[in-house]
């Protein structure tokens, strides 16, 4: 077995009771000491996954193995060994901060005491309402603690489903950085997020869609593959705009990106006359500029 | 073990994080106790009854006396003419009447049965069987008085000895229904922690997503059911105490066998209602679903325990029904036990049987619980 690779996922699917395939095939590696981003929108497969690697749900077929211990075989290994939090909030909500963290801690056989180095930074932030109840926290304060129980026995293996799914933006950056430091204190990280701006804070991603992975990079090489020609267009008419590029025979994609459309096409196209073509259809204060892709247009293209 | 430990502890902390459950398990004996056992009462008084004494003798008086000096019976009228009895019948002024025809004293002092007529309105079948049950006492009370004095007034009329079937309520002489009903109700509250409690516990963590975390977690499967299933095992003898407690306080219900008797069976018995509980969690997965199969179970068990109907009056297949009912065995063994003051030999039969149901229940609760969650 490869020293280097910390979860492996050969050849996976699995098919849920009513038919719904929601893996088919599934490769995946992801290396010792990796921040690894499993990226897809809803429904695409990313919470079957990590279940199966959690030894919560089993696999119809393929062999997976967390830390070289196999997900069926060796399930009560995976299960002292890996820290996960679902994506639902399933702390207890009628205990208080310190209950649910010592109480998890117990089930490991440890205390908060022995790992709290592990914890510290992201604890000492809720720590000021230790003996409030979970359930009365703010999004992002469960969050912290959901991951402390998470990390309370020192796991090798972190598996996050969707960890910032309704957290505010400054919580999603302030997460995302402690997920950083603890990927420097050697935890293997697998997150799973819909989001695809995320993308950018993973050493490499898996771009997931319908139950297959479609492209395993580090973002910077996703976006060097990026072989179109993007424009940023802007009018007074932003949602008739879409339609009326992708009425375009060149036009490859055009999907809203804040206050601009994106518009991606496989040749260069010639500004003036998409002018023209612009105020014929009615628009009128037409913005354009080229631009460099980001890791979401790469997304949108590969996912089209 | 440990891990045990510390699940109990958990279990414990969020049990009695809710003061409310605290609150509940204490005032629920002594409110279904005190409501259930005084208003819940089989007696019929103030039974209405218009009398018709078309005879007029000395026998006819001393009957009317009698049911004049009932304190279950309020006498509405007199009269000579059935059909106006008849009528208060119909105009439901009246429960009962009673027709003693002419010629009543003459077939009685014959020795002959004296032929008299009793109408009951049976829209309310209970009171109006309880109504016929105080009336046939008193008849027979009367016949039996009557048919003395005429054997001494007159030897060898009332010769082919006549059986007269004498009564008398043993373990339970003054028919108290107090010491009747108290040990069921204490039944009732133990199956009700039992069931309930420990089904929704269940569900909860399932509804909430908590199992997911404790799923990862080492915690074994046994670990955990042990850990859920202990707490209100523990809280459902606490009851049961308390309930006794209170039982004896208030209602000065007899304690004639041992207690222990009823611990041991207790034990079993809430063993039993806590996999029916944990069965329940596994084919449920919110907590309104447990709950509606909890009292769908519970609302059979406990109309079918003998507690409010006697077993022995209902039909043979809802007879055979309750040879699988828990709550009709600990009702029994309760009334065995404390009114009858049986020992272990007693309730052997009633033990093995929950023994086995025990088992049963359990094994089937377990395989269904791993299967729900492979």
């Amino acid at each position: 077995m490869n020293d280097s690779i910390a979860i492996k996922v050969d050849a996976v699917s699995k098919q849920y009771n009513d038919h719904t395939v929601a893996l088919q095939e599934v490769d995946l590696e992801v290396r010792r000491g990796e921040l690894f981003g499993l990226i897809g929108p809803d429904g695409a497969g990313k919470t079957t996954l990590i279940r199966i690697l959690c030894s919560l749900i089993l696999a119809d077929s393929g062999r997976a193995s967390v830390e070289d211990w196999d997900v069926v075989k060796d399930y009560r290994k995976i299960r002292s060994n890996i820290g996960y939090m679902p994506g639902r909030f399933s702390l207890y909500q009628d205990l208080s901060v310190e209950e649910n963290l010592r109480f998890f801690a117990t089930t490991f056989g440890t205390t908060i005491r022995a790992n709290y180095d592990l914890i510290k930074d992201i604890y000492v932030q809720i720590e000021p309402f230790k003996k409030r109840k979970a359930g009365k926290l703010s999004g992002g304060m469960k969050q912290k603690l959901a991951l402390s129980c998470a990390l309370i026995h020192k796991p090798k293996v972190l598996l996050l489903d969707e960890p910032t799914t309704g957290v505010d933006a400054v919580s999603r950056k302030e997460f995302w950085e402690m997920l950083k430091q603890l990927r420097d204190k050697g935890i293997t990280i697998l997150v799973s997020t819909p989001y695809m701006d995320e993308a950018s804070m993973c050493e490499r991603v898996a771009l997931i869609q319908e139950g297959r992975i479609m492209d395993v990079a580090s973002p910077e090489e996703i976006i060097r593959k990026f072989d179109k020609e993007l424009l940023a267009i802007r009018t007074n008419k932003m949602y008739q705009l879409i339609g009326d590029l992708r009425q375009m025979e060149q036009t490859h994609s055009a999907f809203p990106f804040g206050d601009f459309v994106h518009l991606a096409t496989r040749e260069k196209i010639d500004e003036t006359s998409l002018r023209q073509y612009l105020r014929d259809k009615g628009h009128t204060s037409i913005q354009m500029k080229p631009i460099e892709p980001n890791i979401e247009d790469c997304f949108m293209d590969l996912m089209i | 073990m440990r891990t045990i430990v510390f699940l109990l502890r958990k279990e414990f902390l969020q049990i009695f994080r809710h003061r409310i459950m605290l609150v509940l398990i204490f005032m629920m004996p002594l409110i279904q106790l005190i409501i259930l056992a005084n208003a819940a009462d089989y007696e019929v008084d103030n039974i209405r009854l218009y009398i018709v004494d078309r005879d007029g003798t000395q026998a006819s008086q001393r009957l009317v006396g009698l049911f004049e000096a009932s304190e279950h019976f309020e006498i509405l009228g007199y009269g000579q003419n059935p059909e106006a009895a008849f009528n208060s019948i119909q105009g439901n002024e009246t429960d009962l009447f009673m027709d003693i025809p002419a010629g009543f004293e003459e077939q009685l002092s014959e020795g002959g049965p004296a032929a008299m007529q009793v109408s009951v309105d049976a829209i309310n079948g209970v009171k109006a069987g309880v109504s016929n049950g105080y009336v046939q006492a008193i008849l027979q009370g009367f016949a039996m008085a009557y048919a003395k004095e005429l054997a001494v007034v007159e030897p060898g009329t009332a010769q082919p000895g006549q059986l007269g079937i004498e009564y008398s309520n043993w373990f339970n002489p003054d028919l108290s229904y107090d010491n009747f009903m108290v040990p069921g109700i204490l039944v009732l509250l133990v199956t009700l922690v039992g069931m309930f409690l420990s089904s929704m516990n269940i569900v909860k963590e399932k509804e909430i997503g908590t199992i997911e975390q404790i799923n990862v977690t080492p915690i074994r499967k046994y670990q955990f059911i042990i850990g859920k299933l202990a707490p209100f095992w523990i809280i459902g003898l606490l009851e049961l105490s308390f309930g006794l407690i209170v039982g004896k306080v208030i209602f000065d219900i007899p304690f004639v066998g041992p207690l222990w008797l009823i611990y041991l069976f207790a034990g079993v018995y809430l063993i039993t209602v806590l996999g029916i509980g944990l069965l329940i969690s596994t084919i449920t997965d919110t907590q309104q679903q447990a709950m509606f199969l909890a009292w769908f179970f519970l609302i059979i068990f406990i109309l079918m325990s003998g507690l409010f109907t006697p077993i022995e009056s209902m039909p043979e297949w809802a007879q055979r029904i309750t040879d699988f009912n828990p709550v009709a065995y600990f009702v029994d063994v309760m009334r065995l036990v404390l009114l009858k003051g049986s020992g272990f030999s007693g309730i052997q039969p009633h033990l093995r049987v929950m023994i086995i149901y025990a088992i049963l229940i359990n094994a089937l609760a377990v395989l269904n619980y791993r299967k729900a969650s492979s």
